[in-house]
């Protein structure tokens, strides 16, 4: 071995080996803990953004009255909130590249079977838009007629309707064509309670032709959602505020940004025991050196340098800690593979890059914390009165 | 260039503790030329380990002066100090003081390493190990395999390896028995006579007598 102070180092760290281990599983615990902390809120902000990315894909313009909204849902349509039939043309013309554009009408009313009556929300489309939108269904089809409808399954299950049952809507009777799948809760519209009726039907009941309560954007790239809300609004709000663009995709980043905070917390705690290791560490380092007064004596006695000295302790901390850190990140692969199945139930991003490039990071926060402990120990050896130190037993 | 290879110069090392002060060498000089054989003894407590701590360049003298070669250690820093133990100075202890975590050869190799900062390809460890009867099988074996005259000679190449001016010995056949000790002695007396400069301290006057020169030290003083 060429350089003679790390070779007595290895030697030591060799000869010590049980203290050695000791020392490196309290790294090796720190490691495993930062990297599974690390890889856990990675995997799970994209769990969650997976699961809310259905609705991230939706923008909701809706015309300005001067009411803050309070999202979550279409709004009940008064004549003056709604948007014009040109104020649609404007948004479908702006976001129609970016994706699928449909105008949605909607109000609560009361429905009625004999003497049942439920207060229900009544959505208008057109008939492709059901195509499009709705477009799974669990039974039957698509209206053919402005009096038949469809249900959604909650509504169809409460109510014991099928397909063929009849009830009437406002004024109208009706017949239920289809029975949609469900499909959660949404930005654009939640349909699994309610009665979608062709946007005829709806303008004829209800009133306000050639308007819509609001109008959905469907993007084909959710990365798109910002560029959308600027354009839509920069164009149409220039001179006066007419709509109001809500973006599910910041709530989405919002919740996102939740779950890395908590993680990061999480993290953050699984630290402090690399602070207890880094104990451990400064505790052994400092008792190897209180056992090698004699041999730093004779080491400087012969020409070796201060410099060495610290060299030789440096080498004996580092190589404890990339022991304990190379360990840890093995464990980490293993253990937090178990830990992300058990915790989210997938592992669907557990080798990505944004996942595993907490190992190597844990690995080097493990590691400097090993070292930061070595060097007061080591400085203490190296400055050590050569005479003092020959004299110690 | 004169023929003196140490010069103590009014040399006095005094050291300060909460009692008091404690005067262990007082104003000292002392020549010593090259190739001289010089024996220093006293009763314990004379200064005799604080004077050799001196001429190993391990301690600066409160006042005065030291010289080896016609460097004088007041200027050195601590850096220069340790050079000049690897280089100039070799050191023999009573205790042997090798290097438990090397083998013979390694402790031997120790100090050419760090001097030349590469492994010896010459064959000069082994051929050293060999002037001082330690043959290659041995040389394998960690110190604590060997007996206390094998260790002291392992001691003798160490501190023999980077061709030192000068050879310090604290009480070398102290820890030895008669028939080992003088073996050492004759190592020692031999390198002596190929030009080695040697400074025993000892307590045995059968080794003082073997010196050029006996130096005397009493309360820190030297007395004759």
């Amino acid at each position: 071995m060429k350089d003679i102070i790390f070779a007595m180092a290895l030697r030591n760290v060799k000869i010590n080996y049980f203290r050695s281990i000791l020392a490196a599983v309290g790294i090796t615990i720190g490691v495993v803990a930062i990297a599974s902390m690390g890889m856990l809120g990675t995997n799970m902000t994209g769990a969650v953004t997976d699961q809310l990315s259905s609705m991230a894909d939706k923008l909701t313009v809706t015309a300005y009255t001067g009411k803050s909204g309070g999202g979550g849902g279409p709004q009940v349509s008064t004549s003056n909130d709604n948007l014009t039939k040109s104020q649609y043309k404007n948004i479908q013309k702006i976001a129609g590249k970016y994706g699928y554009v449909y105008g949605l009408d909607s109000i609560r009313d009361k429905v009625k079977k004999n003497k049942d009556t439920w207060n229900t929300q009544v959505y208008g489309l057109d008939l492709t838009a059901m195509k499009t939108i709705l477009n799974n269904l669990t039974e039957g089809g698509y209206p053919t007629s402005d009096n038949s409808v469809l249900i959604g399954p909650n509504f169809a299950l409460d109510n014991g309707f099928k397909v063929g049952s009849q009830f009437s809507v406002g004024s109208r009777g009706v017949k239920v064509a289809g029975i949609i799948e469900s499909r959660g809760m949404s930005m654009d519209m939640n349909t699994d309670n309610a009665v979608v009726i062709t946007q005829n039907l709806f303008s004829s009941l209800y009133g306000g032709k050639d308007e819509y309560s609001q109008v959905n954007i469907v993007l084909n790239d959710i990365n798109d959602a910002s560029t959308v809300s600027d354009e839509i609004d920069s164009l149409m709000n220039r001179r006066e505020t007419q709509v109001r663009v809500q973006d599910s995709s910041r709530m989405v980043s919002s919740i996102s940004s939740s779950v890395t905070t908590m993680t990061s917390f999480a993290t953050i705690i699984a630290s402090i025991s690399l602070l207890v290791a880094a104990v451990s560490i400064f505790n052994i380092m400092m008792m190897s050196v209180t056992e090698r007064i004699r041999e730093i004596g004779v080491l400087r006695s012969i020409g070796t340098q201060k410099i060495e000295i610290l060299r030789m302790f440096m080498y004996e901390a580092t190589l404890i800690g990339i022991l304990g850190a190379v360990s840890g990140m093995i464990l980490s692969i293993v253990i937090g593979f178990v830990f992300i199945q058990v915790m989210i139930g997938n592992t669907k991003y557990f080798f990505t890059y944004d996942s595993l490039i907490h190992l190597p990071y844990a690995m080097f926060v493990g590691l400097i914390i090993c070292i930061i402990s070595g060097i007061y120990p080591a400085w203490r050896g190296a400055n050590k009165d050569p005479i003092e130190a020959l004299r110690a037993d | 260039m004169t023929d003196e290879v140490v010069s103590l110069i009014n040399l006095s090392k005094i050291y300060s503790l909460p009692s008091g002060d404690v005067i262990a060498l007082n104003n000292i000089s002392l020549q010593i030329k090259k190739g001289e054989f010089v024996a220093i003894i006293g009763p314990s407590g004379s200064g005799k380990s604080t004077l050799l701590n001196q001429l190993g360049c391990m301690d600066v003298p409160t006042s005065g002066d030291l010289k080896i070669g016609d460097k004088s250690v007041n200027s050195m820093t601590d850096q220069e100090m340790t050079t000049l133990r690897l280089t100039t100075i070799g050191f023999i202890f009573q205790k042997f003081n090798l290097l438990p975590l090397l083998s013979a050869h390694e402790n031997v190799e120790y100090p050419y390493t760090l001097k030349y900062r590469k492994r010896d390809t010459t064959n000069r460890i082994t051929k050293l190990l060999k002037l001082v009867g330690i043959d290659e099988d041995l040389a394998k074996h960690k110190p604590n395999e060997l007996s206390g005259g094998q260790q002291q000679r392992v001691a003798i190449a160490r501190a023999l390896v980077n061709n030192p001016m000068i050879l310090l010995c604290d009480e070398p056949t102290g820890n030895l028995d008669s028939k080992t000790g003088i073996m050492v002695m004759n190592i020692l007396r031999r390198l002596n006579k190929k030009g080695k400069t040697l400074i025993i301290v000892t307590h045995d006057p059968a080794i003082a007598e073997q010196a050029d020169r006996i130096v005397t030290i009493r309360d820190g003083k030297i007395v004759l």
